[in-house]
């Protein structure tokens, strides 16, 4: 049991997780879009949109320190364990929240505005939740876990285990004496990457960061073929412009 | 020097009479489909009136296009890079449907299966998005021919900048139709807010296109768009717009919109320019400039120099020789009649607009004037404040001198062809008073009047020397490995391959939109398809043909 949860679970989901986004761009490039609702109405999303990704980028930043930064590197860098402490409660909890926050406005959205509702797909369902529950039981885990039940050091326990699973040494017993919450959030965050490549969720790998590098207005030559298919082999178009010699 | 050719378009505004033909043939063509229910890529606006979407041209309150900053440099009026990025979760510079409408359709069902009842069953609307009832109260259109009175008008943004006296005058002076499709841009501000750089424009002849396997649906090409021709598909979550037929173009034929325009007003040919001076011109520190900044990019190709640089660039020489017959480059460079629709966004627009003249004849001849009399019109274009300032807005940022000249010009050619049809001797005067002489007014004449056919649209065909290819209508998932292989197998159905029906047709089609003659017994063989053949161009290999000695 130990060994399927905190090892066979991360291995399936890594493999499903990058296997998914590799077969998703090459058969469904069509498809991989934010499907943004924006069109139908932009009041409430204009408040929740922004509360939840904000929220959960910056939680993103949490859990890499948190988990991939070795406790070793942030005393080194002079963050002691208490203010440790209270930045991860105080920054955790503040984008948990935010991040809940503009969940729970995006879903009452979701449901209330008609033509919001009726675009909603089964698939985006089943994304709602296994999203809405990762992100809950992280919260849990840092309000109950961490501080009210007297802070519990996870730095020393979740995230080397996590850590090793990438060293392909994964340490299964660090994880098995971990806080249930603590557990139950890892696992749904799993289950929650297996689906991701199947989701609307892909969009986040479109993260547009080369516009800031790039030119204003975009040339491009007219694909080769006429029409919508591909030149076969042995039809390709022949160079018929004069060759300038020198 | 640099060459680059484009596929542009003018549009003659006196013959438009509203129909609404180029709207439905394009939205049967492209986009009849869910998610782009409220799309048009072609629609029609009856101006003084709102446009579509609901008073887009209050860049104000959209920011789209380019403005300059604060030391003359060229930036997004929406805001930069980091601007985009930042608010990327949630534009709030993007229209909502209500700005455009909520498409609907009707419960027809019910008239079939009400039952007996007092009163006559109907067919109630029901809102396409949502599927529930809803009350229709706005649509591309409901402003048309100024109906729903001067409350609607008046919130025009370009009556809005027209003085307060014009205002108060607009119900009595005038009205007219501008068709408007995307403008095809040199200085596209859609591509520029493109996050993913899905937006580009074509090398070859200019289109702009957005690369739907590389969109990701950020939304913010529709607020960069200043016209407002990019649309979010809200079923596929990807940005679709006009791409001026190009798989017609490509084929050398005309856009869908212009083939069936009824006032046949539209005009379809290449222009050369230099990209190169695209950025200069665009960053013109006065709007007013701008119409004439935007002329000084094209190239003269007849000029030796532009023709040996052209070709350096591998622009084939029927392009050349296409950029030189073309109608766009005698209206806008020529005649100097067709003049860009709000050149002050500094998107450089490939759609022009001849100015209507008609607003001033009509008063002419309501107040007994002869509205055909030379003197008669130049005097009314200089009273007649209202239509110019107007049309000022629309076509020069608000200068009145070069749509006073292309009215000139338009009206000096009515009064002078007037003599020429009459028999009565021409009076060469008229046109040297605008600046033109004799040969020019008829050529004119014969481009804006007759409009026939071949002249209308100078399209060359794109250069693929594999010419079986020309598959303009083939099923488009018909590519290797997609879900249309199979259909096509060597052994299944329509082995060997579909023949494209452009190829099948598209001689017939083209000559039939230029004979005048029932059959023309001309040259070569061609198959005919009697299934569309209505007894008019060609019948080809139909009819033995007597002597016929080649295989
Ligand atoms: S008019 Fe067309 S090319 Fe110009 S900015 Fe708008 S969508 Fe882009
Ligand atoms: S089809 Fe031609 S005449 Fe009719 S509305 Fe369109 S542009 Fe005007």
């Amino acid at each position: 049991m130990k060994t399927f949860l905190w090892v066979i679970v991360p291995y399936v989901s890594i493999v499903i997780f990058v296997g998914g986004h590799v077969w998703r761009y090459r058969y469904d490039k069509f498809g991989w879009t934010t499907r943004s609702s924006q069109l139908y109405e932009s009041r409430l999303l204009r408040l929740g949109s922004p509360l939840f990704h904000y929220g959960i980028l910056f939680a993103l930043v949490g859990h890499v320190i948190g988990i991939l930064v070795p406790q070793r590197a942030t005393e080194a860098a002079g963050i002691g364990d208490p203010i440790y402490h209270v930045l991860a409660i105080s920054l955790g909890g503040v984008s948990g929240f935010m991040t809940l926050s503009g969940l729970a406005i995006l879903v009452y959205r979701r449901r209330t505005v008609g033509p919001v509702f009726s675009a909603t797909t089964v698939n985006d369902k089943v994304m709602y939740v296994l999203l809405a529950g990762a992100i809950v039981l992280g919260l849990l885990a840092t309000v109950f876990g961490n501080a009210l039940a007297g802070g519990y050091d996870y730095r020393e326990s979740v995230s080397p285990w996590f850590r090793s699973i990438f060293y392909l040494h994964p340490r299964a017993d660090l994880m098995a004496h971990a806080p249930l919450v603590f557990q139950a959030h890892a696992i749904s965050a799993w289950v929650l990457y297996a689906a991701w490549p199947f989701t609307r969720l892909v969009h986040l790998f479109s993260a547009p960061i080369g516009y800031l590098y790039r030119p204003y207005i975009i040339y491009r030559s007219r694909p080769q073929g006429l029409g919508a298919r591909p030149i076969p082999r042995g039809w390709e178009r022949a160079d018929i412009r004069p060759r300038r010699q020198g | 020097m640099q060459v680059m050719a484009q596929v542009a378009m003018v549009m003659n505004l006196d013959k438009c009479i509203g129909c609404h033909t180029c709207s439905v043939t394009c939205k049967q063509a492209w986009t009849n489909r869910t998610g782009v229910e409220y799309v048009w890529f072609n629609n029609v606006e009856t101006r003084p009136g709102q446009g579509y979407p609901r008073r887009y041209e209050d860049q104000e309150r959209w920011r789209g296009g380019w403005e300059l900053g604060r030391r003359g440099r060229l930036r997004l009026k929406a805001g930069g890079r980091v601007r985009k990025l930042l608010t990327i979760f949630s534009n709030p510079l993007m229209p909502n449907i209500s700005d455009y409408y909520e498409p609907w359709t009707y419960d027809y069902e019910n008239l079939m299966t009400a039952g007996p009842q007092q009163t006559t069953p109907v067919a109630r609307p029901r809102s396409l998005l949502s599927g529930k009832d809803i009350r229709i109260s706005w649509s591309s259109n409901w402003d048309d021919s100024l109906g729903g009175g001067p409350e609607l008008t008046r919130q025009d943004p370009v009556l809005e900048r027209v003085s307060e006296e014009v205002r108060l005058e607009f119900e009595k002076a005038f009205m007219f139709y501008l068709p408007r499709i995307c403008e095809h841009c040199l200085n596209p501000s859609c591509a520029a807010s493109c996050p993913s750089g899905a937006i580009y424009k074509r090398t070859e002849d200019g289109i702009v296109l957005v690369d739907q396997d590389r969109c990701r649906g950020w939304r913010m090409c529709v607020t960069g768009c200043p016209y407002k021709k990019v649309y979010f598909n809200h079923r596929t979550g990807k940005a679709e717009k006009c791409m001026f037929c190009y798989p017609r173009v490509e084929v050398g034929m005309p856009t869908v919109c212009a083939e069936t325009c009824v006032g046949r007003l539209r005009y379809i040919g290449v222009v050369l320019y230099d990209p190169e001076r695209v950025l200069g011109a665009a960053s013109t520190p006065d709007p007013k400039d701008l119409y004439r900044a935007q002329r000084e990019v094209f190239l003269d190709p007849y000029d030796p120099e532009v023709q040996g640089a052209a070709e350096r660039a591998g622009i084939p020489p029927d392009w050349i020789e296409a950029a030189q017959a073309s109608p766009v480059w005698s209206l806008i460079q020529r005649f100097e009649v067709a003049l860009p629709l709000h050149p002050e966004y500094r998107t450089l627009p490939m759609v022009w607009y001849v100015p209507p003249l008609s607003p001033v004849v009509d008063v002419l001849r309501d107040t007994g004037h002869d509205a055909e009399d030379a003197g008669n019109l130049f005097g009314a274009i200089d009273a007649l404040r209202i239509p110019i300032g107007y049309l000022a807005e629309l076509f020069t940022a608000g200068d009145p001198g070069p749509v006073r000249g292309a009215l000139q010009r338009l009206a000096a050619m009515r009064s002078y062809m007037r003599a020429v049809n009459l028999g009565d001797p021409p009076d060469p005067s008229i046109p040297a008073a605008v600046g033109m002489d004799e040969r020019d007014v008829q050529d004119m004449y014969r481009l804006l009047a007759l409009a026939k056919y071949d002249e209308r649209y100078v399209i060359p065909a794109a250069h693929a020397e594999a010419g079986e290819r020309l598959d303009e209508l083939a099923c488009t998932l018909d590519y290797e490995g997609g879900p249309g292989m199979g259909g096509w197998g060597p052994f299944g159905e329509g082995s060997g391959g579909v023949t494209p029906v452009a190829v099948e047709t598209f001689h017939a089609l083209k000559d039939r939109q230029r004979t005048g003659a029932f059959v023309d017994p001309a040259d070569g063989r061609r198959r005919v398809n009697l299934l569309n053949w209505d007894g008019r161009g060609e019948a080809g290999e139909l009819l033995p043909q007597d002597g016929d000695a080649e295989g």
